[in-house]
Protein backbone atom coordinates (compact mmCIF):
# COMPACT_ATOMS: atom_id res chain seq x y z
CA UNK A 1 0.00 0.00 0.00
CA UNK A 2 1.15 3.84 -0.71
CA UNK A 3 0.50 6.38 0.71
CA UNK A 4 1.29 9.88 -0.17
CA UNK A 5 1.86 12.63 3.10
CA UNK A 6 2.23 16.50 2.44
CA UNK A 7 4.53 18.37 4.41
CA UNK A 8 6.20 21.93 4.68
CA UNK A 9 8.91 22.41 2.05
CA UNK A 10 12.05 21.38 3.56
CA UNK A 11 15.73 21.20 2.88
CA UNK A 12 17.81 18.95 0.30
CA UNK A 13 17.35 16.55 -2.27
CA UNK A 14 14.97 13.64 -3.25
CA UNK A 15 16.12 10.83 -1.42
CA UNK A 16 14.67 7.31 -1.25
CA UNK A 17 15.46 4.98 1.90
CA UNK A 18 14.06 2.56 4.72
CA UNK A 19 12.08 4.39 7.61
CA UNK A 20 13.60 3.92 11.62
CA UNK A 21 10.85 5.17 13.24
CA UNK A 22 10.28 6.38 17.49
CA UNK A 23 8.23 8.18 19.34
CA UNK A 24 11.24 10.08 20.54
CA UNK A 25 13.79 13.08 20.39
CA UNK A 26 16.73 13.50 18.35
CA UNK A 27 20.19 15.47 18.82
CA UNK A 28 23.32 13.87 17.50
CA UNK A 29 25.28 15.43 19.99
CA UNK A 30 23.11 13.72 22.91
CA UNK A 31 22.17 10.73 21.23
CA UNK A 32 24.87 8.95 18.57
CA UNK A 33 27.86 7.57 18.50
CA UNK A 34 28.98 9.00 15.45
CA UNK A 35 31.91 6.84 15.15
CA UNK A 36 30.28 3.96 14.99
CA UNK A 37 26.80 4.56 13.38
CA UNK A 38 24.55 3.64 16.46
CA UNK A 39 22.00 5.54 18.66
CA UNK A 40 24.43 5.65 22.16
CA UNK A 41 21.90 7.14 24.52
CA UNK A 42 20.79 4.30 27.00
CA UNK A 43 17.51 5.98 27.15
CA UNK A 44 16.94 6.82 23.69
CA UNK A 45 13.94 4.86 22.00
CA UNK A 46 16.72 3.54 19.13
CA UNK A 47 19.31 2.55 21.47
CA UNK A 48 21.58 0.41 19.98
CA UNK A 49 20.32 0.67 16.56
CA UNK A 50 22.34 1.87 13.23
CA UNK A 51 21.06 4.67 11.41
CA UNK A 52 23.33 4.64 8.60
CA UNK A 53 21.40 5.15 5.28
CA UNK A 54 18.33 5.16 6.73
CA UNK A 55 14.91 7.35 6.97
CA UNK A 56 14.78 8.90 10.53
CA UNK A 57 11.45 9.70 11.85
CA UNK A 58 11.18 11.53 15.23
CA UNK A 59 8.75 13.64 17.24
CA UNK A 60 11.12 16.82 17.65
CA UNK A 61 14.73 18.21 17.92
CA UNK A 62 16.02 18.70 21.14
CA UNK A 63 19.28 20.02 22.89
CA UNK A 64 22.31 21.91 21.08
CA UNK A 65 23.23 23.70 18.35
CA UNK A 66 26.14 21.12 17.94
CA UNK A 67 23.89 18.92 15.86
CA UNK A 68 24.65 21.35 12.92
CA UNK A 69 28.46 20.87 12.48
CA UNK A 70 27.51 17.14 13.35
CA UNK A 71 25.32 16.30 10.69
CA UNK A 72 27.79 17.92 8.43
CA UNK A 73 31.06 15.82 9.88
CA UNK A 74 28.72 12.68 9.92
CA UNK A 75 27.56 13.07 6.05
CA UNK A 76 31.26 13.64 4.83
CA UNK A 77 32.33 9.98 6.59
CA UNK A 78 29.36 8.45 4.49
CA UNK A 79 28.05 7.08 8.34
CA UNK A 80 24.94 9.06 7.95
CA UNK A 81 21.26 9.04 7.79
CA UNK A 82 19.60 9.43 4.17
CA UNK A 83 16.75 12.11 5.50
CA UNK A 84 15.14 13.08 8.71
CA UNK A 85 11.25 13.78 9.14
CA UNK A 86 9.97 15.43 12.30
CA UNK A 87 6.63 16.55 13.57
CA UNK A 88 8.68 19.98 14.59
CA UNK A 89 12.33 20.47 13.20
CA UNK A 90 14.14 23.01 15.25
CA UNK A 91 16.30 25.63 13.73
CA UNK A 92 19.58 23.46 14.83
CA UNK A 93 18.38 20.75 12.68
CA UNK A 94 17.40 22.55 9.70
CA UNK A 95 20.71 24.52 9.35
CA UNK A 96 22.34 21.55 9.51
CA UNK A 97 20.79 19.63 7.26
CA UNK A 98 21.56 23.00 4.77
CA UNK A 99 24.66 22.53 5.06
CA UNK A 100 25.27 18.86 4.97
CA UNK A 101 23.10 18.70 1.94
CA UNK A 102 20.49 16.25 4.17
CA UNK A 103 17.04 15.77 3.08
CA UNK A 104 14.75 17.65 6.15
CA UNK A 105 11.04 17.73 6.10
CA UNK A 106 8.40 18.64 9.43
CA UNK A 107 5.05 19.88 10.01
CA UNK A 108 3.11 16.83 8.02
CA UNK A 109 -0.66 17.86 7.48
CA UNK A 110 -1.71 14.51 8.17
CA UNK A 111 -1.36 14.41 11.57
CA UNK A 112 1.69 12.60 13.26
CA UNK A 113 4.63 11.71 11.53
CA UNK A 114 6.00 8.93 13.94
CA UNK A 115 2.61 6.96 13.43
CA UNK A 116 2.15 7.65 9.87
CA UNK A 117 5.16 6.06 8.76
CA UNK A 118 6.16 2.70 10.75
CA UNK A 119 9.86 1.13 10.69
CA UNK A 120 10.82 -0.75 7.46
CA UNK A 121 8.49 1.49 5.41
CA UNK A 122 10.12 2.57 2.36
CA UNK A 123 10.05 6.35 1.78
CA UNK A 124 10.48 8.53 -0.84
CA UNK A 125 11.44 12.07 0.48
CA UNK A 126 10.68 14.59 -2.00
CA UNK A 127 11.87 18.31 0.42
CA UNK A 128 11.48 20.78 -2.25
CA UNK A 129 7.50 19.64 -3.36
CA UNK A 130 6.71 18.97 0.85
CA UNK A 131 5.91 15.74 -0.06
CA UNK A 132 6.62 12.36 1.45
CA UNK A 133 5.51 9.04 -0.12
CA UNK A 134 5.50 5.77 2.07
CA UNK A 135 5.20 1.98 0.66
CA UNK A 136 4.33 0.20 3.57
CA UNK A 137 6.71 -2.72 4.55
CA UNK A 138 5.52 -6.60 3.45
CA UNK A 139 3.88 -4.65 0.34
CA UNK B 1 12.47 35.74 0.42
CA UNK B 2 12.93 39.26 -0.89
CA UNK B 3 16.36 39.87 -0.79
CA UNK B 4 17.80 43.96 -0.88
CA UNK B 5 20.33 45.11 -3.35
CA UNK B 6 23.46 44.54 -1.57
CA UNK B 7 22.00 40.18 -0.97
CA UNK B 8 21.26 39.84 -4.10
CA UNK B 9 25.07 41.02 -5.17
CA UNK B 10 26.04 38.60 -2.38
CA UNK B 11 24.12 35.73 -3.75
CA UNK B 12 25.27 36.48 -7.43
CA UNK B 13 29.18 36.19 -6.13
CA UNK B 14 29.94 39.82 -6.42
CA UNK B 15 31.15 40.57 -2.45
CA UNK B 16 32.69 36.73 -2.87
CA UNK B 17 32.48 33.38 -2.52
CA UNK B 18 32.37 32.97 1.22
CA UNK B 19 28.98 35.64 1.37
CA UNK B 20 27.47 33.76 -1.67
CA UNK B 21 27.95 30.79 0.27
CA UNK B 22 26.84 32.39 3.03
CA UNK B 23 23.32 33.81 1.33
CA UNK B 24 22.74 30.33 -0.17
CA UNK B 25 22.64 29.03 3.35
CA UNK B 26 20.40 31.56 4.45
CA UNK B 27 17.97 30.91 1.71
CA UNK B 28 17.65 27.62 2.54
CA UNK B 29 17.33 27.93 6.04
CA UNK B 30 14.53 30.88 5.19
CA UNK B 31 12.45 28.97 3.13
CA UNK B 32 12.03 26.34 5.73
CA UNK B 33 10.94 28.52 8.14
CA UNK B 34 8.87 31.24 5.62
CA UNK B 35 11.15 34.23 6.73
CA UNK B 36 10.18 37.12 4.27
CA UNK B 37 13.09 38.59 4.59
CA UNK B 38 16.51 38.89 6.31
CA UNK B 39 16.96 41.31 9.41
CA UNK B 40 20.34 42.99 9.98
CA UNK B 41 22.19 41.64 13.68
CA UNK B 42 24.53 43.48 15.50
CA UNK B 43 26.60 40.18 16.57
CA UNK B 44 27.36 36.78 16.06
CA UNK B 45 28.35 33.97 18.10
CA UNK B 46 29.29 30.58 17.18
CA UNK B 47 29.87 27.40 18.02
CA UNK B 48 32.35 25.01 16.59
CA UNK B 49 34.37 22.44 18.89
CA UNK B 50 36.85 20.28 16.59
CA UNK B 51 34.58 17.36 17.60
CA UNK B 52 31.48 18.53 16.27
CA UNK B 53 33.51 20.34 13.38
CA UNK B 54 35.15 17.07 12.02
CA UNK B 55 37.65 17.54 9.30
CA UNK B 56 35.28 18.61 6.65
CA UNK B 57 34.02 21.34 8.76
CA UNK B 58 37.61 22.41 9.96
CA UNK B 59 38.59 22.31 5.78
CA UNK B 60 35.08 25.14 4.89
CA UNK B 61 37.03 27.18 7.30
CA UNK B 62 40.15 26.90 5.75
CA UNK B 63 38.59 27.12 2.05
CA UNK B 64 37.05 30.71 3.18
CA UNK B 65 40.38 31.68 5.28
CA UNK B 66 42.36 31.35 1.93
CA UNK B 67 40.07 34.15 -0.08
CA UNK B 68 41.60 37.55 -0.28
CA UNK B 69 40.87 39.68 2.66
CA UNK B 70 37.76 41.55 1.91
CA UNK B 71 35.89 37.99 0.47
CA UNK B 72 36.81 36.34 3.90
CA UNK B 73 36.36 39.07 6.92
CA UNK B 74 33.32 38.84 8.82
CA UNK B 75 31.18 41.73 8.71
CA UNK B 76 29.87 42.35 12.01
CA UNK B 77 31.47 41.33 15.59
CA UNK B 78 31.65 37.82 15.44
CA UNK B 79 32.75 35.73 18.71
CA UNK B 80 33.08 31.76 20.01
CA UNK B 81 32.03 29.48 22.23
CA UNK B 82 34.31 27.33 24.04
CA UNK B 83 36.82 25.26 22.31
CA UNK B 84 37.49 21.68 22.29
CA UNK B 85 41.34 21.80 23.37
CA UNK B 86 42.72 23.46 25.99
CA UNK B 87 45.75 24.00 24.13
CA UNK B 88 47.49 24.55 27.57
CA UNK B 89 46.86 21.16 28.63
CA UNK B 90 45.13 18.10 26.68
CA UNK B 91 47.86 15.79 26.70
CA UNK B 92 47.54 14.89 30.51
CA UNK B 93 43.36 14.59 29.76
CA UNK B 94 43.83 12.19 26.90
CA UNK B 95 43.57 14.09 23.83
CA UNK B 96 45.82 13.43 21.21
CA UNK B 97 47.72 15.73 19.32
CA UNK B 98 45.41 15.05 15.97
CA UNK B 99 42.63 16.71 18.38
CA UNK B 100 44.85 19.44 19.21
CA UNK B 101 46.10 19.94 15.76
CA UNK B 102 42.43 19.95 14.33
CA UNK B 103 41.75 23.01 16.87
CA UNK B 104 44.82 25.03 15.53
CA UNK B 105 43.83 24.54 12.04
CA UNK B 106 40.04 25.67 13.24
CA UNK B 107 41.78 28.99 15.35
CA UNK B 108 44.26 29.99 12.58
CA UNK B 109 41.03 29.95 9.71
CA UNK B 110 39.24 31.79 12.39
CA UNK B 111 41.81 34.36 13.41
CA UNK B 112 42.07 34.87 9.62
CA UNK B 113 38.46 35.49 8.96
CA UNK B 114 38.59 38.45 11.82
CA UNK B 115 36.73 36.33 14.70
CA UNK B 116 37.04 36.73 17.85
CA UNK B 117 38.25 33.67 20.06
CA UNK B 118 36.22 34.45 23.25
CA UNK B 119 35.83 30.60 23.74
CA UNK B 120 32.91 31.17 26.38
CA UNK B 121 29.79 30.27 26.83
CA UNK B 122 29.47 33.06 29.44
CA UNK B 123 29.64 36.16 26.27
CA UNK B 124 26.30 37.85 28.20
CA UNK B 125 28.41 37.67 31.75
CA UNK B 126 31.93 38.26 30.49
CA UNK B 127 32.04 40.37 26.88
CA UNK B 128 29.07 42.25 25.48
CA UNK B 129 25.69 41.45 26.31
CA UNK B 130 23.06 42.30 24.30
CA UNK B 131 20.25 44.92 25.15
CA UNK B 132 16.45 45.12 24.62
CA UNK B 133 14.86 44.41 21.02
CA UNK B 134 18.76 43.71 19.95
CA UNK B 135 18.89 41.25 16.94
CA UNK B 136 21.84 38.92 17.10
CA UNK B 137 22.68 35.85 15.76
CA UNK B 138 23.92 33.62 18.69
CA UNK B 139 24.97 29.76 18.82
CA UNK B 140 25.27 27.45 21.93
CA UNK B 141 21.30 27.54 23.09
CA UNK B 142 22.40 28.20 26.88
CA UNK B 143 23.29 31.63 25.32
CA UNK B 144 20.45 32.27 23.39
CA UNK B 145 18.01 31.44 26.00
CA UNK B 146 19.53 33.53 28.67
CA UNK B 147 20.17 36.91 26.01
CA UNK B 148 16.55 35.98 24.93
CA UNK B 149 14.92 35.60 28.50
CA UNK B 150 16.91 37.75 30.23
CA UNK B 151 18.50 40.35 28.69
CA UNK B 152 15.00 40.80 25.88
CA UNK B 153 17.67 40.12 22.78
CA UNK B 154 16.54 38.40 19.65
CA UNK B 155 17.84 35.03 18.47
CA UNK B 156 17.10 32.04 16.93
CA UNK B 157 19.56 29.14 17.76
CA UNK B 158 22.08 29.48 15.30
CA UNK B 159 24.25 26.46 14.77
CA UNK B 160 27.41 26.81 13.47
CA UNK B 161 27.16 27.17 10.27
CA UNK B 162 24.33 29.58 10.75
CA UNK B 163 26.25 31.78 12.60
CA UNK B 164 29.27 31.57 10.22
CA UNK B 165 26.69 33.31 7.65
CA UNK B 166 25.57 35.92 9.58
CA UNK B 167 28.49 36.70 10.53
CA UNK B 168 29.79 36.82 6.96
CA UNK B 169 26.32 38.67 5.59
CA UNK B 170 25.55 40.96 8.91
CA UNK B 171 21.88 39.64 8.41
CA UNK B 172 19.86 36.56 9.10
CA UNK B 173 16.82 35.29 7.97
CA UNK B 174 13.80 36.61 10.10
CA UNK B 175 11.60 33.75 11.71
CA UNK B 176 10.91 32.40 14.69
CA UNK B 177 12.72 34.83 17.84
CA UNK B 178 12.96 37.72 15.56
CA UNK B 179 9.27 38.10 15.33
CA UNK B 180 6.80 39.23 17.82
CA UNK B 181 4.17 36.49 17.11
CA UNK B 182 6.94 33.81 18.21
CA UNK B 183 7.54 35.61 21.15
CA UNK B 184 4.41 34.86 22.98
CA UNK B 185 4.10 32.76 25.79
CA UNK B 186 2.63 29.09 24.60
CA UNK B 187 2.73 27.11 28.04
CA UNK B 188 2.47 28.18 31.53
CA UNK B 189 3.67 27.10 34.27
CA UNK B 190 3.09 27.49 38.23
CA UNK B 191 5.86 27.09 40.61
CA UNK B 192 5.22 26.86 44.06
CA UNK B 193 8.03 25.03 45.49
CA UNK B 194 11.10 28.06 45.51
CA UNK B 195 14.46 27.06 43.50
CA UNK B 196 17.81 27.24 45.98
CA UNK B 197 20.90 27.47 45.02
CA UNK B 198 22.47 27.02 41.19
CA UNK B 199 21.53 23.20 40.89
CA UNK B 200 17.75 23.34 41.98
CA UNK B 201 17.72 26.25 39.54
CA UNK B 202 18.96 23.80 36.62
CA UNK B 203 16.38 20.96 38.31
CA UNK B 204 13.58 23.45 37.85
CA UNK B 205 14.38 24.76 34.12
CA UNK B 206 15.34 20.77 33.11
CA UNK B 207 11.48 20.47 34.46
CA UNK B 208 9.56 23.01 32.59
CA UNK B 209 12.37 22.35 29.29
CA UNK B 210 10.91 18.74 29.46
CA UNK B 211 7.56 19.84 29.83
CA UNK B 212 7.40 22.29 26.89
CA UNK B 213 9.30 19.95 24.82
CA UNK B 214 9.76 21.82 21.48
CA UNK B 215 11.81 25.10 20.11
CA UNK B 216 8.01 26.28 19.24
CA UNK B 217 6.40 25.88 22.96
CA UNK B 218 7.34 28.96 24.86
CA UNK B 219 6.98 28.72 28.72
CA UNK B 220 5.84 31.92 31.29
CA UNK B 221 6.52 30.91 34.62
CA UNK B 222 4.46 32.33 38.06
CA UNK B 223 5.18 32.01 41.45
CA UNK B 224 8.71 32.60 41.51
CA UNK B 225 8.97 35.00 44.68
CA UNK B 226 13.00 36.04 44.71
CA UNK B 227 14.67 37.65 41.90
CA UNK B 228 17.38 34.54 40.69
CA UNK B 229 21.31 35.65 40.48
CA UNK B 230 22.45 35.88 36.97
CA UNK B 231 24.12 32.67 37.57
CA UNK B 232 21.06 30.89 39.01
CA UNK B 233 19.04 31.94 36.21
CA UNK B 234 22.22 31.12 33.90
CA UNK B 235 21.74 27.56 35.20
CA UNK B 236 18.02 27.58 34.93
CA UNK B 237 17.89 29.00 31.39
CA UNK B 238 20.79 26.00 30.02
CA UNK B 239 18.93 23.20 31.63
CA UNK B 240 15.81 24.06 30.30
CA UNK B 241 17.26 24.60 26.32
CA UNK B 242 18.96 21.19 27.00
CA UNK B 243 16.04 19.60 27.95
CA UNK B 244 13.40 21.07 26.01
CA UNK B 245 15.44 22.75 22.92
CA UNK B 246 13.92 25.91 24.18
CA UNK B 247 15.16 29.38 23.20
CA UNK B 248 12.91 31.62 25.17
CA UNK B 249 10.96 31.67 28.82
CA UNK B 250 9.41 34.50 30.68
CA UNK B 251 9.18 34.87 34.55
CA UNK B 252 6.47 37.36 35.38
CA UNK B 253 7.65 40.11 37.22
CA UNK B 254 11.34 38.97 36.55
CA UNK B 255 12.32 39.14 32.69
CA UNK B 256 11.88 42.22 30.44
CA UNK B 257 9.13 41.21 27.81
CA UNK B 258 6.78 40.09 31.28
CA UNK B 259 6.02 42.88 33.49
CA UNK B 260 2.59 40.87 33.92
CA UNK B 261 1.47 37.73 32.92
CA UNK B 262 -0.77 39.35 30.02
CA UNK B 263 2.16 40.90 28.55
CA UNK B 264 3.21 37.43 27.10
CA UNK B 265 -0.73 36.29 26.72
CA UNK B 266 -0.07 34.19 29.96
CA UNK B 267 -3.33 35.12 30.91
CA UNK B 268 -5.05 33.38 28.55
CA UNK B 269 -3.40 30.26 28.73
CA UNK B 270 -3.94 27.12 31.22
CA UNK B 271 -1.77 26.83 34.22
CA UNK B 272 0.05 23.74 35.04
CA UNK B 273 1.46 22.81 38.36
CA UNK B 274 5.56 22.00 38.44
CA UNK B 275 4.79 19.83 41.62
CA UNK B 276 7.74 18.36 43.69
CA UNK B 277 6.68 14.92 42.35
CA UNK B 278 7.79 16.71 38.99
CA UNK B 279 11.30 17.68 40.56
CA UNK B 280 12.06 14.46 42.63
CA UNK B 281 11.65 12.22 38.63
CA UNK B 282 13.94 14.74 37.13
CA UNK B 283 16.31 14.22 40.19
CA UNK B 284 15.88 10.50 40.91
CA UNK B 285 18.32 9.00 37.65
CA UNK B 286 20.95 11.25 39.00
CA UNK B 287 21.12 10.28 42.11
CA UNK B 288 23.44 7.68 43.38
CA UNK B 289 24.74 8.45 46.68
CA UNK B 290 27.74 5.97 48.68
CA UNK B 291 29.17 5.11 45.02
CA UNK B 292 32.58 5.74 44.02
CA UNK B 293 32.75 9.17 42.44
CA UNK B 294 35.57 9.29 39.20
CA UNK B 295 35.37 12.64 38.45
CA UNK B 296 33.99 16.07 39.23
CA UNK B 297 33.03 18.50 37.27
CA UNK B 298 32.04 21.92 36.96
CA UNK B 299 31.08 23.26 33.50
CA UNK B 300 28.48 23.95 30.86
CA UNK B 301 27.90 26.77 31.55
CA UNK B 302 31.37 27.96 32.31
CA UNK B 303 31.65 29.04 35.67
CA UNK B 304 31.64 33.02 36.13
CA UNK B 305 33.99 34.70 38.52
CA UNK B 306 31.58 34.53 41.28
CA UNK B 307 31.45 30.61 40.63
CA UNK B 308 35.09 30.01 40.57
CA UNK B 309 35.26 32.54 43.94
CA UNK B 310 33.03 29.89 45.62
CA UNK B 311 34.56 26.77 44.24
CA UNK B 312 37.64 28.03 45.52
CA UNK B 313 36.58 28.86 48.60
CA UNK B 314 35.23 25.24 49.22
CA UNK B 315 38.56 23.97 48.11
CA UNK B 316 40.56 25.83 50.04
CA UNK B 317 42.66 24.52 52.24
CA UNK B 318 41.34 20.33 51.44
CA UNK B 319 42.74 17.89 49.51
CA UNK B 320 40.81 15.93 46.91
CA UNK B 321 40.88 11.70 47.19
CA UNK B 322 43.42 9.96 45.41
CA UNK B 323 41.16 8.36 43.40
CA UNK B 324 39.00 11.50 42.15
CA UNK B 325 39.60 14.01 39.38
CA UNK B 326 38.37 17.59 39.55
CA UNK B 327 37.59 19.64 36.74
CA UNK B 328 36.31 23.10 36.58
CA UNK B 329 36.14 25.08 32.92
CA UNK B 330 35.92 28.30 32.54
CA UNK B 331 36.57 31.33 30.08
CA UNK B 332 40.34 32.47 29.06
CA UNK B 333 38.62 36.24 30.33
CA UNK B 334 37.75 34.26 33.55
CA UNK B 335 40.66 32.31 33.75
CA UNK B 336 42.93 35.19 33.90
CA UNK B 337 41.65 37.34 36.13
CA UNK B 338 40.61 33.68 38.87
CA UNK B 339 44.73 33.54 38.44
CA UNK B 340 45.30 37.13 39.35
CA UNK B 341 42.98 36.65 42.14
CA UNK B 342 44.48 33.71 43.36
CA UNK B 343 41.21 31.63 42.99
CA UNK B 344 42.85 29.05 40.71
CA UNK B 345 45.81 28.30 43.01
CA UNK B 346 43.15 27.35 45.64
CA UNK B 347 41.35 25.03 43.52
CA UNK B 348 44.89 23.62 42.12
CA UNK B 349 46.05 23.23 45.97
CA UNK B 350 43.27 21.15 46.61
CA UNK B 351 44.12 18.71 43.38
CA UNK B 352 42.01 20.07 40.87
CA UNK B 353 42.61 21.88 37.26
CA UNK B 354 40.99 24.31 35.58
CA UNK B 355 40.76 24.54 31.94
CA UNK B 356 40.42 27.75 29.88
CA UNK B 357 38.37 28.54 27.09
CA UNK B 358 36.68 24.33 27.22
CA UNK B 359 33.80 23.02 28.68
CA UNK B 360 33.88 19.34 29.37
CA UNK B 361 31.15 18.09 27.15
CA UNK B 362 32.64 19.78 23.81
CA UNK B 363 36.05 18.42 24.46
CA UNK B 364 36.03 14.95 23.29
CA UNK B 365 34.10 14.04 26.05
CA UNK B 366 33.97 9.94 25.26
CA UNK B 367 37.35 9.79 24.26
CA UNK B 368 38.63 11.76 27.41
CA UNK B 369 36.30 9.71 29.55
CA UNK B 370 38.08 6.48 28.48
CA UNK B 371 41.35 7.79 28.15
CA UNK B 372 41.31 8.01 32.24
CA UNK B 373 38.80 5.08 33.17
CA UNK B 374 36.49 7.61 34.05
CA UNK B 375 32.49 6.20 34.51
CA UNK B 376 30.60 7.53 37.49
CA UNK B 377 30.87 11.76 36.63
CA UNK B 378 29.43 14.16 39.26
CA UNK B 379 28.32 17.66 38.29
CA UNK B 380 26.17 20.79 39.57
CA UNK B 381 24.64 20.96 36.25
CA UNK B 382 21.58 19.77 35.21
CA UNK B 383 22.32 20.59 31.99
CA UNK B 384 25.75 18.35 31.52
CA UNK B 385 23.94 15.51 33.21
CA UNK B 386 21.55 15.21 30.50
CA UNK B 387 24.48 15.55 27.64
CA UNK B 388 26.61 13.02 29.15
CA UNK B 389 24.89 9.81 29.12
CA UNK B 390 24.85 9.37 25.41
CA UNK B 391 28.79 9.57 25.95
CA UNK B 392 29.15 6.69 28.07
CA UNK B 393 29.19 8.21 31.72
CA UNK B 394 26.76 7.20 34.63
CA UNK B 395 26.72 11.06 35.38
CA UNK B 396 25.03 12.68 38.71
CA UNK B 397 23.59 15.67 40.21
CA UNK B 398 24.18 17.24 43.53
CA UNK B 399 24.69 20.83 44.48
CA UNK B 400 27.88 22.55 44.65
CA UNK B 401 28.71 22.02 48.00
CA UNK B 402 28.23 18.43 47.91
CA UNK B 403 30.55 18.02 44.68
CA UNK B 404 33.27 19.27 46.79
CA UNK B 405 32.40 17.24 49.85
CA UNK B 406 32.30 14.15 47.51
CA UNK B 407 35.71 14.79 45.57
CA UNK B 408 36.96 15.05 49.32
CA UNK B 409 35.34 11.53 50.28
CA UNK B 410 36.47 9.81 46.98
CA UNK B 411 32.51 8.73 46.84
CA UNK B 412 28.84 10.53 46.33
CA UNK B 413 28.00 11.69 49.93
Amino acid sequence: MEKVLKCHVGIGADVVGEALVADDNFSARYDLDRIKGVFSRPTHALAGQSYRDKILVFNTAKGGVASAWMLHEMTSRGIAPKAILFNAANTILAQGAALAGLAMCDRFEDGDVTTLIKTGDVVSVYPQEGRVVVKTAGD
Amino acid sequence: MRLSPEEEAMLAGELGSARKWAVEHQLQVGRMFDAADMVPVSQAHMMADPESLGEAGVALFERFADLPERDRRVSIPMITDPRGVDLTFYDPLGQTEEMAELERRFIAACTSLGILLTDTCINYQTIMPPVLGEHVAYGDTGVVIYCNSVCGARSNFEGGPSALAAGLTGRTPRYGLHLDKHRRATRRFTVRQQPKGLTDWGVLGAVIGRKAGSYWAIPVIEGIEAVPTSDEIKHFGAAMASYGSTPLFHIVGITPECHLLEDVGGDLLHAEEVTPADIDALRRPFGAKGEKVDVVVFAAPQLSLVEMQQVAGLCKGKSIHDGTSLLVCTSPGVYADARRMGLNEAIESFGGKVLQGTCFYQQYAREIGEANGWKRLLSNSAKIVNILGGYGYAPALASMEECIASAIKGEIV
